[in-house]
C-alpha cells in the first residue's frame, strides 16, 4: 500500500511570519495536533506541534504573565529540517520513520511542493484495516513449519470449501525461527468445516484449542 | 404472579430453511412446541399466528434495492455476482426458493408479538422464529436475512414512541442491531458474548459505546471464551441490573440465543441449563419493575437443536407463562417420538446432569479478566449518570 492511498490530501498550514497565537488558534479551531510551516512557494520550510506552541505560551501559573510571547513569529518555534515523504513510499516504511524517529506526523512532498499529510492516526487506521478486525469474520490459527510453500497449502484447504478469507497475518512462533503462526480471518459464522478440514490435513490449530477433558 | 402470555407460531417458520447441512435450523421452533404442548404449559389458547411483514415494514430498516434482491434470489433470478454485493449466495446465507417470504415470516412474526403486547392483549410474547441479529441494512449475514428485531425496535419507535431496551444474549455478538441504533439515544442495546477476538462477528468490544447522541447507549460484554455458569450470570446480572436501571426502558425486547451452551458447536462458551434458566427470569424481573410487563422475547442461534435449544427455549416460555422454570424429568411422550430422530441420546431431564459440565483448568484467570470487563462497562454507566 502506498502513502497516496492513506494520505489526506487536504492540509493545514501557515506561514513562517505568522504569530504564535495565530498557530494555537488554528490548533484548537481544527482540533489539529501539527501544523507544516510552508513558504510562498508551497516548500515545507518546518513543522510545529501543538507542544511546541504550548511551550511557547505563558504559564497559567504565573500572575503578572503577558501574552507578548503569542506575538513571535512562528519560525522561531518551528522544527527544522522536517522529514517528509513521498505519494509512493511505502505504508509499512511510514510506519517505521514514526517508530524510529518518535514523531507522530509526516508531510508528504512531491516535486518539492506539499501535497499530503499522514498521521499516526491515519497509520493506525490503516494497520487495523490490515488486520481484518473491521470485517465481520471467525480467526482460526495454525501454527505450521516455516518452509517454501506452505501457505498456499494451508490457503488451498480455506478454497476447497469456498470460504472467503478476509485477512491473513503471518507471526513468528515464539523464538523458534522453525515455525509460523498463520492468523486467517474468514468471512463465516460456521467455520467448523474448516477446522475439521485442516485438523484432518495434520496442521496443528492454536486456535480453536481443544479442551483437555471431559470432551470436545 | 400470572401474566398474560403468546407465543408466536405457524408451521411456515420451517420454510427459512437453507439447505439440509446448514447449522441454522428451524425445526428448533418445532420441537420446543412440542415440548411445551408435552408438558403442558402450552396450550391452543396461547398460540398467535405470525403475519407476513410488508415491504413498507421492512423498509423501516432495511435498503429498497436489498429487499428487491431477496425477492429475485428466491425466484431464482439474482445472479451470483449481483447477490455477493448483498451476502446473498454465501456459505452462511445460501439462496433458498422463496426465501423472501419465508424471512418475511419471521420479522411479521416479531411485529405480531409487537402488536400484541401494545395493544396491552398481553404482558408477554415470544416469537423463537425471530432474533434474526446479524441481518443489515443492505447484507444478509450470519444465517439472518431480514433484521426482525431491527424493523420491530423501528416500529415501535415510529407507532408509539416507546423507549427500547434490546438485550442480546446470543453467544455472537448482536451486530446488526447495535449498528442500527448506534446513534440513537431512545434505544439502548446490550449484548453478552464470547470475546470477538476469535468468533463471529469479531465485534462487539467493550469500548463500542455508541456515537453523537447515542453515544452511551451501546452496551457490550464481551466475555471470555470457556466462561461457565457462575462467571456468567456474575456479571450479566450485575450488568443487566445497572443498564435497566440507568436507561429505564418502557419495552424490553431479547434475543435468547441458545449457543453458550457447552454442547454448541458454534461457541466456545460453557454455560449449562442454569444460565438458560435464570436469564429469562431476569427479563421478566426488568419487564414488570420497568416496562409494566411489556416484554418481546425472539429466538436466535442455538446450534445444538437437540440437546440444548428446546429446553433452553422451553424455559422462556415456561418463564413467562408460568413465572418459574420447568423442574424434572422431560415429558415421556416428547423423548419418544424424536429420540428416533434424533442423532444424539436426549436429555432427560429439564437441568443438565454431569456430562454438560466440563473442566476448565484456567477458570480462575476468566472469571478475574470477566470480572474486570464488567467493571469496565459500568465504569461507563456510572460516569453517564
Amino acid at each position: 500500500m502506498l502513502v497516496e492511498d492513506i494520505m489526506k490530501t487536504e492540509v493545514t498550514t501557515l506561514p513562517p511570519t505568522a504569530s504564535i497565537a495565530d498557530a494555537l488558534i488554528l490548533l484548537q479551531e481544527n482540533r489539529l495536533r501539527h501544523l507544516p510551516i510552508v513558504d510562498q512557494e508551497n516548500h515545507v520550510i518546518g513543522i510545529v506541534s501543538d507542544r511546541d506552541v504550548r511551550d511557547a505560551s505563558p504559564s497559567i501559573f504565573l500572575k503578572d504573565a503577558s501574552s507578548s510571547e503569542l506575538e513571535n513569529e512562528i519560525h522561531t518555534i518551528m522544527s527544522t529540517p522536517v522529514i517528509t515523504i513521498h505519494p509512493m513510499d511505502f505504508v509499512e516504511e511510514v510506519a517505521a520513520i514514526f517508530y524510529d524517529k518518535e514523531i507522530a506526523c509526516l508531510p508528504v512532498v512531491s516535486s518539492n511542493q506539499l501535497v499530503g499529510i499522514v498521521t499516526e492516526k491515519d497509520m493506525l487506521y490503516t494497520l487495523i484495516q490490515l488486520t481484518g478486525t473491521h470485517v465481520q469474520s471467525s480467526l482460526i490459527e495454525v501454527k505450521v513449519p516455516h518452509r517454501p510453500g506452505i501457505l498456499p497449502e494451508v490457503a488451498a484447504i480455506f478454497g476447497k470449501r469456498k470460504t472467503n478469507i478476509v485477512s491473513v497475518l503471518i507471526y513468528p512462533y515464539k523464538n523458534d525461527s522453525n515455525y509460523k503462526i498463520l492468523v486467517f480471518r474468514i468471512q463465516t459464522l460456521n467455520p467448523t468445516p474448516v477446522i475439521q478440514d485442516l485438523r484432518e490435513a495434520g496442521y496443528q490449530l492454536l486456535w480453536p484449542n481443544n479442551i483437555v477433558e471431559p470432551r470436545r | 404472579m400470572k401474566c398474560r402470555a403468546g407465543f408466536v407460531f405457524s408451521n411456515d417458520y420451517l420454510t427459512y430453511h437453507f439447505h439440509d447441512e446448514h447449522p441454522f435450523n428451524q425445526k428448533r421452533i418445532l420441537l420446543t412446541k412440542e415440548l411445551l404442548e408435552s408438558n403442558d404449559t402450552l396450550n391452543i389458547n396461547d398460540l398467535i399466528s405470525p403475519r407476513m411483514a410488508t415491504d413498507e415494514e421492512l423498509a423501516l430498516f432495511h435498503d429498497h434495492d436489498y429487499i428487491e434482491a431477496v425477492k429475485r434470489a428466491g425466484r431464482g433470478k439474482l445472479s451470483e455476482e449481483q447477490g455477493y454485493e448483498y451476502g446473498l449466495g454465501t456459505e452462511d446465507t445460501p439462496i433458498f426458493p422463496n426465501m423472501h417470504e419465508a424471512s418475511s415470516y419471521l420479522v411479521g412474526g416479531t411485529l405480531k408479538a409487537v402488536d400484541e403486547v401494545l395493544s396491552g392483549k398481553r404482558d408477554h410474547v415470544l416469537n423463537l422464529g425471530g432474533g434474526l441479529h446479524h441481518g443489515f441494512q443492505r447484507k444478509a449475514a450470519g444465517f439472518c436475512i431480514y433484521n426482525d428485531s431491527a424493523v420491530a425496535i423501528k416500529y415501535i419507535r415510529k407507532k408509539y414512541n416507546l423507549r427500547v431496551l434490546y438485550i442480546d444474549t446470543d453467544a455472537h455478538h448482536g451486530d446488526g442491531v447495535q449498528w442500527a441504533f448506534y446513534d440513537d439515544p431512545h434505544v439502548c442495546t446490550f449484548s453478552i458474548h464470547e470475546t470477538g477476538r476469535y468468533l463471529f462477528p469479531g465485534t462487539g468490544n467493550v469500548n463500542e459505546r455508541g456515537i453523537k447522541e447515542g453515544h452511551g447507549y451501546a452496551f457490550n460484554l464481551p466475555i471470555d471464551a470457556f466462561t461457565q455458569d457462575e462467571s456468567f450470570l456474575n456479571v450479566y446480572e450485575t450488568a443487566l441490573k445497572e443498564i435497566a436501571d440507568f436507561f429505564k426502558p418502557e419495552i424490553i425486547i431479547t434475543q435468547n440465543g441458545a449457543d453458550a451452551h457447552s454442547f454448541d458447536p458454534l461457541s466456545h462458551l460453557c454455560g449449562t441449563m442454569n444460565i438458560y434458566e435464570r436469564i429469562p427470569q431476569l427479563a421478566h424481573e426488568m419487564a414488570h419493575q420497568y416496562c409494566d410487563g411489556r416484554w418481546i422475547a425472539t429466538g436466535g442461534g442455538g446450534y445444538d437443536m437437540w440437546r440444548v435449544v428446546p429446553r433452553a427455549w422451553g424455559q422462556i416460555w415456561n418463564i413467562m407463562k408460568t413465572n418459574t422454570p420447568a423442574k424434572g424429568a422431560l415429558p415421556n411422550e416428547w423423548l419418544v417420538k424424536w429420540q428416533t430422530e434424533s442423532p444424539v441420546n436426549l436429555p432427560n431431564f429439564w437441568h443438565d446432569t454431569a456430562e454438560a459440565y466440563v473442566n476448565i483448568p484456567r477458570k480462575a484467570e476468566i472469571t478475574e479478566k470477566n470480572d474486570q470487563l464488567l467493571q469496565n462497562l459500568l465504569k461507563y454507566t456510572k460516569t453517564i449518570k
